[in-house]
């Protein structure tokens, strides 16, 4: 079965065990990797997202696994990027000032305002996904960040929502999926939305 | 639209089983905590509270296999708090399938943990736990003290300032219980949860003393951006469905649930 295995991109100490039990309730067993060759080959790999910008930009960097993430993104095959995993692929971020980001998503995350509402964005809000999309779906999935995109990067099918004005919720290209939000802490609606990157292009 | 306010059951377990007492005695079994954090979700659950509160005065760390087994059966989030005291903790609870840790007693001893926990995990993993009590023979400024120890230590340490001080030191969010009413079904202390939501920016999830879909609202009106309770599911009395059914007639906007929402 290692077709159905999915692996995920060795970031910092990030939680993972939420990552693996989702992908296990689906039938799919999860491998965690920093091996650049097993990230550009495989089938389907994931960029988990817990932690600081700078610092998981460091682990990428530092094993030299972006070459094999940026290939796989550029060439649209079957990558899901959680939370600050979507971050990571902007220019930058406002957490970390002067930070190069891997910069195949245009545009920087900024921090929200706490004048605007509580900070962190922590809970559920509600996702509108465009009909165009071919993975993502509207409903409602768990946030918990601090910074996010506020712009469409360009060349991207874009689902948002609204905290203080609207933000980018996820974005799609090919079997590139990124999540500003966490589709393995989303229920059933996170849930359908890994099956459907599951699936998409089998 | 907005965020949604979160309606959180609470599983206070002690040596594996879920236990429920009032003000924190007289713990009688509620059940298994996997089974009911599944049953729960799939009422509509939009997260998860598991507490060990029998880790603080027995000085055990809350035990990982229920973590476990809980994050096998969960698509929701997870805080888990209890006789935390180290970072190693944090991790391993973390790892074990936590996805925010709270702590409570140990950072009351020792703030410099929260900004630990903070810097390793990010503030977006990190709950301070506050257990709040009318002052007794004043001295707070707020009325209310914090007290520690699951309820067995008053700390003349004034609440509201303690709140606030653990959001600067790096707490994403605070679980404020009212330990005088802890159990009670009096409804939640709202003249404490406003003086907190006054006093930070970081979510609250209020805790203690709900018995009603009304009781939730009127913490919602108060500023909770979350609505924690236990024995009011444990004991069949309402449903997490029918609770956010009746919050969102309240006016209170709530994640459908899954029947509600057409899922993808």
């Amino acid at each position: 079965m290692s077709e159905g295995r999915v692996r995920v991109v060795r970031t910092s100490t990030a939680n993972l065990a939420a990552v693996r039990a989702a992908f296990r309730r689906l039938g799919h067993a999860v491998d965690v990797t920093d091996d650049p060759d097993l990230i550009a080959e495989s089938a389907r790999v994931v960029l988990p997202g817990v932690g600081a910008f700078s610092a998981a930009l460091d682990a990428v960097r530092s094993r030299g696994l972006h070459e094999a993430v940026e290939a796989r993104v550029r060439g649209e095959r079957a990558t899901l990027a959680v939370c600050l995993g979507l971050q990571l692929l902007a220019e930058g971020s406002e957490e970390a000032p002067g930070v190069s980001g891997l910069s195949i998503l245009k545009g920087s995350a900024k921090r929200f305002d706490p004048s605007l509402g509580r900070v962190p964005h922590m809970g559920w809000n509600r996702i509108e996904a465009p009909g165009s999309a071919d993975i993502l779906r509207s409903g409602h999935g768990y946030f918990a960040h601090s910074y996010r995109l506020e712009e469409a990067p360009e060349g991207w099918t874009v689902a948002w929502s609204e905290y203080g004005g609207r933000f980018v919720a996820a974005v799609e290209r090919g079997l590139v999926l990124a999540c500003q939000f966490h589709p393995e802490l989303s229920g059933r609606y996170g849930a359908a939305l890994l099956s459907g990157w599951l699936e998409a292009g089998t | 639209m907005a965020l949604t306010v979160r309606v959180v059951p609470c599983l206070d377990v002690r040596d594996g089983r879920v236990v429920k007492g009032v003000k924190f005695q007289g713990l009688v079994d509620q059940g298994d905590p996997a089974e009911l954090a599944a049953a729960y979700e799939a009422q509509g659950a939009d997260e998860v509270v598991v507490l060990d509160v029998s880790a603080t005065p027995e000085g055990r760390s809350t035990r990982l296999e229920t973590v476990r087994r809980v994050r096998g059966c969960l698509s929701v989030p997870v805080t888990v708090g209890g006789g935390l005291s180290r970072v190693e903790h944090a991790e391993a609870l973390l790892e074990a399938g936590a996805d925010k840790v709270s702590v409570n007693t140990a950072a009351v001893l020792r703030p410099g943990l929260l900004e630990e926990l903070a810097s390793r995990f990010g503030a977006q993993c990190v709950v301070l736990a506050v257990d709040a009590a009318a002052t007794e023979r004043g001295g707070c400024a707020s009325g209310y003290e914090v007290v520690v120890r699951s309820g067995s230590e008053r700390t003349g340490r004034d609440a509201v300032a303690w709140a606030r001080e653990a959001q600067e030191r790096g707490a994403g969010e605070i679980l404020l219980t009212s330990f005088d009413r802890d159990g009670t079904r009096e409804g939640y202390e709202l003249t404490l949860l406003k003086a907190v939501r006054e006093a930070v920016h970081v979510p609250i999830v209020a805790s203690g003393g709900a018995d009603s879909p009304q009781h939730m609202a009127d913490a919602v009106d108060a500023g909770a951006d979350a609505v924690l309770a236990a024995s009011i599911f444990h004991q069949d009395q309402w449903t997490v469905g029918r609770i956010k059914e009746a919050l969102a007639g309240l006016g209170v906007v709530v994640r459908p649930t899954d029947s509600q929402e057409a899922g993808p």
